[in-house]
């Protein structure tokens, strides 16, 4: 999977934010848990990853980029 | 070293400001009985005592309206105190006696014994009218914890301000002017009341199932004796001459039992009205000052007479009225008796009843 | 014992006292000695319930860490050995192992729960259904209520799932572990803890700091306040509305809300304040558990600011796992082909939505009226988030709307009196009653009696308002100058003489004017002759 697949879905989400540069998109409450959901959702269908609960954590949501290494941890994993 | 110093005195003053604050609340919002409701200033006034007695009353309304230490100093040199309270219950009276005993050793106690008939505590504003007066020690603590209602605290004797907090709003001139000091409103513990309103026709008292007193008042009076026996003072029981509430024949006849038993003296008052000469119904004059519930000040003062009499025939009182020293103190408490009086009687006269007492 | 009982300021003030006199590695094990104290006072049965659900989630996390232990191990001595696919199978098998300890448990812990607070809740309800055919009611049974039992609960359930989720190591010290469910302050409303959270202070038999156990004395009297000053004084006019619903209709249901609102709000956030005070004079930190909640702009952002840790703790162990489960995306990918992308996808997190309402809803208590305050609330935030393109919309069009300070409010004022309506069902307690109360605000105008003496009638005098006033005002006061720096941090800037004069101003104000004790009626005291 493609950084930019990612943030394609991102921005589908939430249009008004740069997710490239964003930071702290959970702490500031940019990223609801609905938010949340929908993007493992929507992860999950177009590229086949399971992102299990546990991982739900502040520090893998805040940026773009840090839920890009998870979902590459992930892929690695299996 | 200097730091800590600083920091103690920071501490200690800090804890002086604060209790103080919560002190001069409490003086503030607890009812100072001055003005209105004088009976719950009774149990404090006994402290302002400078002389000892030769007899201590003990029990309710019944010993506190109807006898007058006055009259027994004026007539017999006996110096008495009456420590009564509204329906002090008869822990109640045992523990006034004890801590009279932290003061003074009298020769002679003396119990009403109307109260055997409540074996249980009976309201929370009773038990603070008695008790709230008394000043802190063991035995006030043991006095609250017999008395305490169901839903009470002692601490709240302890720190009244946690009773009477929500006073807040009823503050009044009474509660700033006597905040640091009250004003003597009895005569040795003798409420006086001039006014008379007769007896009318009592109604023959409803007969009861058991008649039996409860465990919890035996045990009182037993303890009542052996602490009277232990600092070797007479026990005097009495049933004070009111008409109402009804002293049913079968009560009297426990009391005399227990009294007969113990080697205590028990005298029944109500059989002695006629030769004490105790008026109960003439409209004008008689010696009673609320239909025969009390008596009023000339029935008080005719019973004391007779009484302390009786007790004269029975134990060895000196008379004090030799001692200068004495005769002094008693002498003020005279006058500001006869001013009482004089003053009840002018009120009378002039508004047909009293309007300041 | 009562937070607003004087067994319990004794209490605390002895804790304090003996904590700070012993030996530093004596201060968990005597907390846990104290905890336990406590939770006998309250009933000599209650420790033994406590004890049994630490018991099972002490033993189930020590086997699911040593799982866990045992899996790392093995795969890092085998990792060159083991494809990918035997990796993936030895981590399955493992899983499963696991998961022996682990559902079992849970089983249990929540079952404990379920079967003291649910068991006449299901019979009511069979009955209900019996007689509806003709048949005999069952007959309740008589459980007894641990205090606390859905506090301690929730938190050593969510210890577990954590362990299992490998979120920390489970901890080996069963007394540690014990103490961290039952700690004292925590157990009569909560909040509920996280153990790396909690742990961080609990153990570590914290040294005296004035300045710490001045903040703790500080927020146990500021949660004095708000309980026994504001609180149970509103309670009065509160319990008088809620007891008395045929009497006071329309404009009193709109008071009640307001009512309740206040006295919710000082009972619930005082109590924490106290709860978080005394933890933390004792140099423990317990997590906040509200954010000013009544400035909330929508019903979601209130939830994340009214009892917080209650809301994370349905969002991290129930609403995550159930809206991202094979089966919701399994539901998700069905709903996508049939209802098209745009609805299908919100289809698993809706269906999330409403589950966890009706757990939070039926947490709240056994009964249809918590049931249905919590799938409304649920129903609510669904809409609010339909509806939120149209107030995308809207501040597009008119961009400089949404900064005003006019609309602002409007919108805080929206949700606060939304919450309150919903409240009425927990007043109430009572669906059909709450719905035809709320009914009448529309049909019964008695709006007048707000001028001709109502507000005195409800057993609350002038003096009263007046107090509540004050104290709303000092609360409301509070939050407000809070938003920018906390109050903790501008009553410490003070100057010493300041700062402790407004303590003292507080106690002596809770002392005086608390709605506690017998209160003082004149009348009761006048001598009758005896």
């Amino acid at each position: 999977m493609e950084f930019s697949e990612l943030l394609e879905i991102l921005s589908d989400l939430h249009p008004e934010v740069d997710f490239e540069t964003a930071e702290k998109l959970f702490d500031n409450k940019i990223l609801d848990s609905f938010d949340v959901v929908t993007i493992i959702t929507e992860v999950g269908s177009e590229f086949d990853i399971q992102i299990p609960a546990d991982q739900i954590v502040p520090e893998n949501f805040n940026s773009a980029k840090a839920l890009y290494d998870l979902i590459c941890r992930i892929e690695d994993d299996e | 070293m200097k730091t800590n110093i600083k920091r103690i005195i920071f501490i200690v003053a800090a804890l002086l400001v604060w209790c103080g604050s919560f002190f001069l609340v409490q003086r503030l919002l607890v009812p100072k009985y001055m003005d209105d409701l004088i009976e719950g200033a009774l149990t404090a006034e006994y402290y302002d005592e400078t002389t000892e007695h030769d007899v201590i009353f003990i029990g309710d309304c019944e010993v506190y309206e109807n006898f007058s230490p006055i009259t027994l100093w004026e007539e017999y040199g006996i110096t008495s105190y009456i420590r009564g309270n509204a329906q002090q219950l008869i822990w109640q009276s045992y523990y006034m006696l004890e801590d009279v005993l932290r003061y003074e050793k009298p020769e002679v106690v003396v119990f009403n014994v109307l109260s055997m008939k409540y074996g249980e505590p009976q309201s929370e504003e009773y038990n603070r009218l008695a008790l709230d007066g008394m000043e802190l020690s063991p035995t006030k603590i043991e006095a609250v914890n017999a008395s305490m209602t169901e839903d009470e605290e002692l601490i709240t004797y302890i720190f009244p301000l946690l009773r009477y907090h929500s006073r807040w709003n009823q503050l009044s001139g009474e509660d700033i002017r006597y905040m640091f000091r009250h004003d003597k409103i009895s005569h040795n513990g003798f409420v006086m009341r001039a006014d008379v309103r007769a007896a009318g026709a009592i109604p023959e008292p409803e007969p009861l199932a058991d008649y039996s007193f409860s465990e919890n008042c035996w045990k009182y009076l037993d303890m009542m004796t052996a602490l009277c026996r232990e600092n070797d003072i007479e026990l005097v029981l009495i049933k004070a001459p009111s008409l109402y509430p009804a002293w049913y024949d079968e009560w009297d006849a426990q009391i005399v039992e227990y009294a007969e038993k113990n080697g205590l003296e028990y005298i029944n008052l109500l059989d002695k009205v006629d030769e004490i000469g105790i008026d109960f119904y003439s409209p004008e004059t008689a010696d009673t000052y609320d239909n025969g519930l009390h008596l009023n000040l000339s029935g008080a003062e005719k019973l004391s007479s007779y009484f302390g009499n009786w007790l004269l025939t029975k134990f060895e009182l000196s008379d004090h009225r030799t001692d200068s020293e004495l005769a002094a103190v008693w002498q003020e408490k005279i006058d500001f008796y006869y001013y009482m009086k004089h003053d009840q009687l002018e009120e009378l006269e002039k508004y047909g009843e009293l309007i300041s007492y | 014992m009562l937070f607003t009982s004087y067994s319990f300021i004794f209490f605390i003030l002895a804790v304090f006292f003996l904590y700070y006199t012993i030996p530093k590695g004596s201060r968990w094990p005597f907390l846990l000695c104290a905890s336990y104290i406590f939770y006998f006072i309250a009933d000599p049965v209650f420790p033994l319930f406590i004890l049994a659900t630490t018991a099972i989630t002490y033993f189930a996390a020590i086997r699911i860490g040593k799982l866990h232990d045992e899996q790392s191990a093995y795969l890092k001595a085998n990792k060159a050995a083991l494809s990918s696919d035997e990796k993936k199978a030895y981590k399955a098998k493992m899983d499963k192992r696991r998961t022996l300890w682990y559902i079992p448990s849970l089983l249990v812990g929540f079952g404990i729960l379920a079967v003291i607070k649910y068991t006449n809740f299901v019979i009511f309800n069979v009955n209900s259904i019996l007689t509806g055919f003709g048949g005999q009611p069952l007959s309740f049974v008589t459980l007894i209520l641990p205090m606390g039992i859905s506090f301690y609960t929730f938190q050593s359930m969510g210890y577990l799932i954590d362990v299992k989720r490998k979120k920390y190591a489970p901890e080996r010290n069963f007394f540690k572990f014990a103490l961290f469910v039952s700690f004292f302050p925590q157990l009569v409303q909560g909040p509920i803890s996280r153990f790396d959270d909690l742990a961080k202070t609990l153990f570590a038999g914290n040294d005296f700091d004035s300045k710490v156990f001045s903040h703790g004395i500080r927020r146990i009297l500021w949660g004095f306040f708000k309980k026994v000053v504001i609180a149970d004084r509103m309670l009065i006019a509160v319990n008088e509305l809620i007891d008395k619903p045929e009497e006071y209709r329309g404009m009193y249901v709109v008071l009640l809300m307001l009512f309740y609102a206040i006295e919710l709000y000082a009972d619930f956030t005082g109590g924490i304040d106290i709860t978080i005070g005394v933890a933390e004079a004792l140099g423990i930190t317990v997590k906040e558990n509200f954010e000013r909640p009544y400035f909330s702009k929508n019903i979601e952002e209130y939830w994340r600011r009214w009892h917080i840790t209650m809301g994370t703790w349905f969002r991290d162990y129930i609403f995550y796992p159930l809206s991202i489960s094979t089966f919701m995306q399994k539901l998700s990918k069905k709903s996508r082909e049939k209802l098209g992308p745009k609805l299908g996808k919100k289809i698993p997190v809706y269906l999330a939505t409403l589950i966890v309402w009706f757990a939070t809803g039926i947490w709240h208590g056994a009964s249809w009226n918590f049931i249905v305050w919590g799938l409304l609330n649920g129903v609510v935030i669904i809409i609010s988030q339909e509806c939120s393109p149209l107030y995308a919309k809207f501040h597009e069009k008119f961009p400089k709307v949404a900064d005003t300070f006019i609309y602002r409010s409007f919108t805080v004022a929206r949700t606060f009196w939304l919450m309150c309506a919903l409240r009425l069902l927990d007043c109430y307690r009572d669906v059909p009653l709450t719905f035809g109360m709320f009914g009448s605000i529309f049909t019964t105008f008695n709006w007048g009696g707000l001028f001709s003496g109502a507000l005195t009638n409800l057993g609350l005098t002038l003096e009263d308002y007046i107090i509540i006033l004050i104290g709303c005002a000092v609360m409301l006061g509070a939050s407000l100058l809070s938003r920018s720096r906390p109050m903790r941090d501008r009553i410490d800037a003070m100057p010493f003489a300041l700062r402790s004069g407004l303590c003292l101003l507080m106690f002596l104000a809770i002392l005086v004017f608390g709605a506690y004790g017998t209160g003082y009626d004149a009348s009761q005291f006048i001598y009758n002759q005896f």
